[in-house]
């Protein structure tokens, strides 16, 4: 058994740093490389595109990458774990596999997990009298079936962990918990098992720690933002674990960012609910439970963590098709930049109402003045203001309303109030929304396979 | 009575649980937390997110962390690409929350 691995984070969702994995494998000594390619709304675009073309439907940017860091992660035997395979790991694993023929790279083995994809599982389910059930409102999903975009159920640290057993070097998934991409590698290196809760929620907890990139080294810090060194060459954080579960949260040299209590303290509480149930398919984690300390030169150390048995079921986020929206933008100079502001909006909200146009919600914000706070703004006396962007959005379930609307903006220019500009770009297009359904499944309703490919 | 900035003792970071909200709020020490702890309640929250919380505030203390978390529901006007807002994710209600004076003994 390994005394210590090194996990690097690469990627913090689709559309981080590009360079940041790379930075990873040449900054410096790493055993793993995990990347989080996936946010909600990722899923159903990449629906779309396999919708469109069979071969894709997976992160592109990963073959990229790959053709800059496959044959030294190969010679140096860093392995690799992304869900970027999306809605299409397979086709992901073979645009992998060209790319290691084309640079002549030699025995390796890329593992995919699927299952995940449950879309086409709808009916059966439904059958089965499993419904779906929306978490929030408890509905069936019966009532938006035919508008379903995706449907996936979140895998954790296990099919990874099956596919790191098979000697995997790359393992590519498609919806699989950001958490689990950190802990698999180290359930499989440690030799950890599946009760060992506590152990688990601390990979977990690294897993947290890690997902979201140079969020938990320096960006996006609201502490003392000012003190983090050299940002434009932020290090992404790095998971030093142990086999007892401790992890030292830290950076390569000579990188910019900081890793402190404070700027860890934040990562653990994004997007986290009751601390004390922060629930995986792994196991659930408690956050009252986490010990850190600051060990300073950008390490922190991250020990105690206590868990509890996973549940019984897993996650499944579904999207679905529902209505169209578009947002547009002016803006307005002084003097009196926000009255004209406001003057326009109602000038645009008038002639919406003459056309009798179908919204479900019009929204207006003052950028510059209260898009951010709302009613918490601080109100300023017109003189101080110099500038106001005005921003209106709507969204209805009518098409052509939300195309009319794109129409109605640029006339507010030569038809409204004055010292007007910032209408580049053309008239704003009508955008699907898509919502999602967040229900649960039994997991002995779901099977992953891990198939593995080679050259 | 005094009252004391909740900027000056404490950081933060929030984000998106589907249209709730979540903040994270961090002091600074453990005098600070002492503060938070005593005096920011859920109702506090939920009076201060006027106009922008519609729906009930959860409070729950991470003592190991110096820190308190709120989620507010029914604040994101719907959530994800649903949301018109210009921040659907909530990122800047950290900082909103930081607004706030608290009056302690």
């Amino acid at each position: 058994m390994k005394e210590k691995i090194r996990i690097a984070s690469g990627q913090g969702f689709w559309g981080d740093l590009i360079d940041a994995p790379y930075n990873q494998v040449y900054g410096g000594e790493i055993d793993y490389l995990v990347m989080d390619y996936l946010a909600e709304v990722t899923m159903s675009i990449l629906q779309k595109q396999k919708n469109k073309n069979p071969e894709l439907g997976y992160a592109r940017d990963i073959p990229e990458l790959m053709k800059r860091i496959l044959p030294e992660c190969k010679k140096r035997n860093i392995k690799i774990i992304t869900n970027g395979g999306g809605v299409n790991p397979i086709a992901c694993a073979k645009a992998v596999l060209d790319v290691a023929k084309s640079l002549n790279v030699e025995n390796l083995k890329v593992a995919v997990v699927l299952g995940d994809d449950i879309r086409e599982k709808i009916d059966e389910l439904i059958l089965q009298k499993c419904e779906l059930n929306n978490m929030e409102t408890g509905e069936s999903i019966i009532s938006i079936k035919d508008k379903i975009l995706s449907a996936n159920v979140y895998f954790g640290a296990f099919p990874i962990v099956e596919a790191l057993q098979k000697k995997a070097d790359i393992v590519i998934t498609g919806r699989t918990t950001d958490t689990g991409l950190t802990l698999a590698p180290m359930i499989y290196e440690f030799g950890w098992n599946k009760n060992d809760y506590d152990l688990l929620a601390a990979g977990t907890v690294a897993g947290h720690i890690l997902e979201c990139g140079a969020q938990a080294s320096g960006g996006n810090f609201l502490g003392d933002w000012k003190s983090v060194p050299d940002m434009a060459n932020i290090g992404f954080p790095i998971a030093e674990a142990y086999p007892n579960g401790e992890v030292i949260i830290t950076k390569h040299e000579n990188t910019g960012g900081k890793v402190s209590f404070e700027t860890v303290a934040e990562q653990l509480l994004y997007e986290i609910a009751d601390p004390k149930n922060y629930i995986t398919p792994d196991c659930i984690a408690d956050f009252t439970s986490i010990k850190l300390e600051d060990l300073g030169n950008d390490r922190v150390r991250v020990y105690d963590v206590e868990g509890l048995p996973e549940t019984e079921f897993y996650k499944v986020s579904c999207s679905y098709a529902d209505g169209f929206s578009a947002s547009a933008t002016l803006t307005y100079s002084w003097p009196e930049a926000l009255t004209k502001a406001k003057a326009a909006d109602e000038i645009l909200r008038k002639r919406l109402e003459n056309l009798n146009l179908k919204f479900e919600e019009i929204r207006t914000e003052f950028v510059g003045h209260n898009a951010c706070h709302g009613p918490l703004a601080k109100s300023l006396n017109e003189d101080d203001i110099n500038e106001i962007v005005l921003r209106i959005a709507v969204r209805s379930k009518d098409y052509n309303s939300v195309e009319r609307f794109g129409k109605e903006i640029a006339p507010l220019i030569l038809t409204g109030p004055p010292s007007v500009t910032g209408f580049a770009g053309g008239r704003p297009k009508p955008s699907e929304v898509v919502a999602y359904w967040p229900a649960l499944i039994p997991k002995k309703l779901v099977e992953h396979q891990v198939k593995i490919f080679e050259v | 009575m005094k009252k004391i900035k909740l900027l000056e003792i404490a950081h933060g970071r929030s984000g998106d649980k589907g249209d709730a909200a979540n903040i994270g709020i961090i002091a600074y020490n453990e005098e600070g937390y002492k503060i938070l702890e005593k005096y920011l309640s859920a109702d506090l929250v939920k009076k201060h997110f006027e106009g922008i919380c519609f729906g009930k505030v959860d409070r729950y203390e991470l003592p190991n962390l110096r820190a308190l978390n709120f989620v507010l529901h029914n604040t994101l006007g719907g959530g994800g690409t649903v949301s018109l807002k210009l921040d659907a994710q909530g990122k800047t209600l950290a900082a909103a929350l930081l607004r706030m004076e608290l009056e302690i003994e």
